[in-house]
């Protein structure tokens, strides 16, 4: 449905999209996953004709976006991250343009009505869009992409600035209108790109660093065994039994959370469990394990992961800075492990 | 095309810009048609010489928010994605502008009905004027659609737009002052001249060449204003 070869943009010396080849099967959601800065939205403008390449080749259903402009962007859905919206029109009279726009065929008020219920719109219809708060100005964003039943939806961060049960009706939304079009969904956010995505694609600084299906991400993922353990026992003896366990490749710990209750974050060797093995030596010693959680990896140690062994002189971003900052104090593990996927530190502006 | 030569023309009536535009035309109009019967005079020309004036000052009104808004509130992103070719947005948005300003230009035709109720019009005459002010105001806005696509500020828009205007319209003056170095300059200045042409057309003489000379400028601008949206892709 949608294949892109070899796509690379650059705004001057910069850099934005190196040499991205990917594809997208009928019926597919696929994930885009990137920090912020990362090349994600420019992608999505050149998929969409917004933007031009600097150079590769962009082909929706068969069409060249270059080429055909007019029939690759009629089976296009498009929200961009800020929604396009014309701040002095109601929900409707804005809806009901863009249908003129797109040149829909299919019964106007009908199919306005109808998209507006899918957004959960219909009773702010008669609203001006400058009076709606962000989140409901992202539905009408959402609302616009959706009008003309596109067969392909490109979605930039759909997302952002809802609230969390808007963020879980949409996230239920996009994986429903997936069965029938083909979506490409950008975001930051891992665990949101894993609970919609049968696919994922990673990149970082414009280079693809990992397209598999989910399924086999998180299994990637989930080799890391990294857990935070809360103990009721004296700090140092119980790093030094800890420590000790054969496996242990790294015990760090993590200060103190209750009166004589102490936390640490250990990481085993590879494909080894070791948590029996903690509860265990802590029985032994009558030190009662008070907690247990295994910290899913976050967007941060994915990419660490995916771009480790790579040469990495190209990032010198602060997103490396803060890498090994975290690490060596471990600050990241005890977020991660309050919040499993913590946003982004770095704050580097979208690329247009 | 037509959905945003749609959107466009209602925007005008949403914003207070339409309205003001309209009403200075008809009020200016008005007034300067009762200052020719209170002469007891026939020579419409002199309404249509003093409304050049006023669509000058008028002309950024219609044309400062044209391409300039799209981009300040990113609906260009939606224009530029949607099913429609660039050429075909740009026009939209220049024909609402254009019909507006007809609209704004249209009572003219009805002060020549009044003024043939008591005197023999002169249609001919009539009819250079109504054409030399209309080519004159599609020149104009095609000039002030491509000001608006330099910028996101319509204030900024409007500002350059005006004095671009008022540098065009002095061009056979500031000929005349050239010295006599620079007289290539003054000569250049009088042959690009919007005023001689108006005032030819304005006298009743039907002249081709000034008509595709105005026409000529209102297709380039339109024509350099799709190149600017284009270019942006690129850059």
């Amino acid at each position: 449905m949608i294949e892109v070869s070899n796509l690379t943009k650059r705004y001057g010396q910069k850099v934005a999209v190196d040499n991205l080849t990917f594809h997208v099967d009928q019926g597919e959601i696929l994930g885009f996953l990137g920090l912020n800065g990362a090349g994600k939205s420019t992608t999505m403008n050149i998929l969409t004709g917004y933007l031009s390449a600097t150079d590769g080749v962009c082909r929706i259903d068969g069409h060249d976006i270059l080429e055909e402009p007019l029939e690759a962007k009629r089976v296009v859905g498009y929200l961009p991250e800020l929604p396009p919206l014309y701040l002095d029109m109601t929900v409707r009279e804005y809806l009901e343009f863009v249908y003129d726009l797109k040149r829909c065929r299919l019964p106007k008020a009908a199919h306005v009505r109808e998209i507006c219920n899918t957004v959960k719109l219909t009773d702010h219809m008669d609203r001006l869009i400058k009076n709606l708060s962000k989140g409901y100005r992202q539905r009408v964003g959402l609302a616009e992409a959706l009008i003309g039943n596109p067969e392909v939806l490109i979605l930039d961060e759909p997302t952002v600035g809802l609230d969390p049960k808007q963020i879980i009706e949409i996230r239920s939304l996009i994986k429903s209108l997936g069965e029938k079009h083909t979506v490409i969904l950008s975001s930051h956010i891992l665990s949101e790109v894993q609970a919609v995505c049968d696919r994922i694609i990673v990149i970082d600084h414009g280079r693809l660093v990992a397209d598999d299906t989910t399924e086999n991400l998180s299994r990637h993922m989930s080799q890391d065994h990294r857990y935070v353990v809360r103990i009721d026992g004296p700090e140092k003896e119980v790093l030094k039994t800890l420590s000790a366990i054969s496996g242990m490749k790294e015990v760090i710990p993590l200060g103190k959370k209750e009166e004589g209750v102490y936390e640490y974050s250990v990481e085993s060797g590879e494909d080894k469990d070791l948590r029996r093995e903690i509860f265990k030596r802590l029985a032994e010693r009558n030190w009662p394990l008070l907690g247990l959680k295994s910290t899913e990896m976050s967007l941060e140690d994915i990419f660490l992961r995916l771009t480790g062994g790579k040469p990495v002189e190209y990032r010198q971003s602060s997103v490396e800075e803060d890498l090994e900052d975290s690490r060596e104090a471990a600050a990241k593990a005890a977020q991660a492990a309050r919040n499993p996927q913590p946003e982004p530190a770095n704050e580097e502006e979208e690329e247009q | 095309m037509s959905a945003i030569f749609k959107r466009e023309l209602k925007s005008y009536f949403t914003t207070p810009w339409g309205y003001v535009f309209l009403a200075v035309m008809f009020l200016l109009g008005g007034y300067f048609f009762w200052d020719v019967l209170r002469h007891a005079s026939t020579l419409l020309r002199y309404v249509f010489t003093s409304l050049v004036n006023v669509v000058i000052t008028l002309i950024p009104l219609l044309t400062m928010r044209l391409m300039s808004e799209d981009k300040k509130l990113k609906t260009d992103q939606l224009l530029l994605t949607a099913p429609v070719s660039t050429t075909g947005l740009v026009m939209g948005k220049y024909l609402a502008a254009a019909l507006m300003f007809l609209i704004g230009i249209a009572p003219t035709i009805v002060y020549a009905v009044i003024m043939a109720t008591f005197a023999p019009v002169d249609w001919q005459g009539f009819l250079g004027n109504f054409l030399g002010l209309l080519l004159i105001g599609m020149a104009l806005l095609a000039i002030g659609l491509f000001i608006s696509s330099l910028t996101e500020s319509q204030m900024i828009a409007a500002i350059v737009t005006l004095v671009i205007m008022l540098a065009i319209l002095s061009f056979d003056s500031i000929a005349s002052v050239m010295p006599a170095g620079m007289a290539f300059l003054g000569t250049l200045l009088g042959a690009l001249s919007f005023t001689s042409r108006y005032s030819d057309l304005v006298s009743g003489l039907l002249n081709l060449s000034h008509i595709l000379y105005f026409v000529s400028v209102a297709v380039a601008f339109v024509f350099l204003t799709i190149r600017m949206l284009e270019r942006k892709r690129w850059s």
